[in-house]
């Protein structure tokens, strides 16, 4: 999983029948440092996250089916959790 | 899932038999604010797309699932057709 930031979304009407009542949400992996990390990816939404947030970003695809509740589906990845605090020891990267 | 647009076709007579009647489609990646990142790619097509249409498409073992039960050879598909991308910092539109 990523850390990632939910930069906006996106609308589509016309798409795989498992994607309906979900939302599509724009994120950008970060590091931890809070600089982008790589490739905005599309997201569905598992949480209801809004914009703005800090999400944790499933990047697998059984898992972000799995947090979604559309097993055998064409999802790649999902926003499984909001973050509310990262704690790290000093010195890590 | 990552943004992209349809650019061209491809045609293939001798394919894995799996892949019949599937679509081939020329796709580049895009970012949010619609320029290109990295090549083009060759990818299938599971909702019906137009050229120079803006989609958004899945890569993996999940992009042979919209044609279950056929387990089609695909590592992306294409799942779905943007209307409209709403990123309030960058102000992208589609």
């Amino acid at each position: 999983m990523l850390i990632g930031k939910v930069i906006g979304d996106v609308v589509a009407s016309q798409k795989a029948p498992s994607h309906e009542g979900r939302k599509i949400l724009a994120v950008q992996p970060l590091n931890l440092d809070g600089s982008d990390r790589g490739e905005v990816v599309l997201a569905l939404d598992a949480v209801s996250a809004g914009i703005g947030e800090r999400v944790l970003l499933s990047t697998e695809g059984f898992s972000a089916m799995t947090s979604v509740g559309r097993p055998n589906s064409p999802i790649d990845s999902a926003v499984i959790g909001i973050i509310d605090e990262i704690d790290l020891i000093s010195g890590a990267k | 899932m990552f943004l992209g647009r349809v650019v061209g076709t491809v045609v293939s007579t001798m394919k894995d038999a799996a892949l019949k009647g599937q679509r081939l489609l020329v796709v580049q990646p895009l970012k949010p604010d619609l320029t290109e990142t990295g090549k083009c790619i060759v990818i299938l097509d599971a909702v019906g797309v137009g050229a120079g249409e803006l989609i958004y498409w899945c890569r993996g073992k999940e992009a042979s699932f919209p044609f279950l039960p056929v387990d089609v050879p695909t590592e992306a598909t294409i799942v779905g057709i943007v209307d409209t991308i709403n990123i309030p910092a960058a102000g992208a539109k589609a």
